[in-house]
């Protein structure tokens, strides 16, 4: 069986829908957990002051997502949906690697790399 | 303000933006930054995260359509996202060091220039004198029209590649899809059909917004409690707007409406950058 451009872009679609979907369901899950919880306290966003440590540290933010906390589910949410697109590139390298197109291969792979590198230099500062 | 009115707010503001951002092809970042910023009074650093999560969510849902129907050229998609990534990851460095006020001075004029831009006549072109590196690149392509395939050629890949590092700073640093940086880019410098820089460009808006996103969630821009309102609001938005893009097909006096509500936009965010407000 030979895989042509036509099987990778119906995959390909699939992903972005997919992703979007389930990392949506979960946004709006949180959300709604959310509002339940805090709906009547006061907003803050004007001052720049981040976001709580609990959401910044993955296994942190999965156990408050367990203990169905509205904040740290729609965090898990967006996680998700950013890696939605890089999910994406992963799949056009499989892709790419059995049409045997080595060039795009190479090229799939570089993006991934840089998307890496971004995430490390966020890590570090 | 309680969260509950507050949030409420933000998704009917953020569905109108959606709406706004996908009539004009501009996006729902560039409307959903300065409604955040000068009306709710939300930092400009919430707001740029909270945009730019709604960037992929909208690129997600339209670019699954768009490749499905073999329109997208991925191979020239993957290739400019070199380009694209690496500037959206210098981008998101840079925001941590521009003064807030710069930054929006900044967003006032990309967003000037993208609504001008969004009112210029789009006639397709074809070009198919092959260039050396398209050939080498495999970027030269086809797409399917109602009457049959059309082959078409890629021409200053050089050139288009050099656009697009810019494009993926301005993303990265204003958290925009900068939609109407990657077309022209493909489109006035690349000569590729419209038709196909505009479905490519959606489908590589994602990665880009990825690339810097990943940085500002470590370093936390992305507040779960503002975006959530935000994306389902700007989701939301742009599907309706999709709907009636269909539908609707002389659309020229609306453009110019949505052109001139963007042009104040533009130009309250630069004066309100200029007096440091923001």
């Amino acid at each position: 069986m030979k895989f042509k451009d036509t099987d990778i872009q119906s995959l390909i679609g699939k992903v972005l829908r997919g992703g979007m979907m389930l990392s949506m369901t979960v946004v709006i899950f949180g959300g709604i957990f959310f509002i339940y919880r805090h709906g009547h306290s006061i907003p803050n966003y004007k001052v720049f002051k981040g976001i709580p440590p609990f959401l910044q540290n993955i296994g942190s933010l999965i156990h408050a997502s367990i203990s169905f906390k509205g904040q740290a589910i729609i965090q898990l949410g967006i996680i998700l949906l950013i890696a939605t697109p890089i999910l994406r590139v992963v799949f056009s390298t499989i892709g790419f690697a059995l049409e045997k197109d080595y060039l795009y291969v190479g090229i799939s792979i570089l993006v991934l790399l840089i998307i890496f590198a971004s995430m490390m230099s966020g890590h570090a500062g | 303000m309680t969260v509950i009115v507050f949030t409420l707010i933000i998704l009917i503001g953020s569905y109108f933006a959606g709406l706004l951002g996908s009539l004009t092809g501009l996006g729902g970042g560039v409307v959903i930054i300065p409604l955040l910023t000068l009306i709710l009074n939300v930092d400009i650093h919430y707001a740029i995260g909270a945009s730019l999560v709604s960037v992929i969510a909208t690129s997600s849902g339209s670019a699954a359509a768009y490749v499905k129907e073999g329109i997208t050229n991925m191979r020239l998609g993957m290739f400019l996202e070199i380009a694209t990534t690496a500037g959206a990851m210098c981008g998101a460095i840079l925001a941590v060091y521009v003064p807030t006020h710069y930054i929006a001075i900044l967003f006032g004029v990309i967003l000037l220039c993208s609504a001008l831009l969004s009112l210029r006549k789009k006639a397709e072109q074809i070009v198919t004198e092959k260039s050396y590196l398209a050939k080498k690149l495999k970027l030269n392509s086809c797409y399917p029209t109602s009457t049959g395939s059309v082959q078409y050629s890629v021409r200053n890949v050089g050139g288009g590649f050099f656009m697009m590092i810019f494009a993926g700073v301005v993303s990265g640093l204003l958290g925009i899809g900068s939609g109407a940086l990657k077309v022209i880019a493909m489109d006035t410098i690349m000569r590729i059909p419209f038709k196909v820089s505009t479905t490519t460009s959606n489908f590589m808006i994602g990665v880009t917004a990825s690339a810097s996103a990943v940085v500002y969630l470590q370093r936390g821009y992305i507040s779960p409690g503002l975006v959530m309102p935000v994306v389902i609001g700007v989701l939301f938005g742009a599907f309706t707007g999709s709907k009636i893009l269909v539908h609707t097909k002389s659309s020229g006096w609306l453009r110019w409406v949505f052109a001139i509500v963007v042009s104040f936009l533009a130009g309250q965010m630069i004066y309100n950058g200029i007096v440091g407000k923001i």
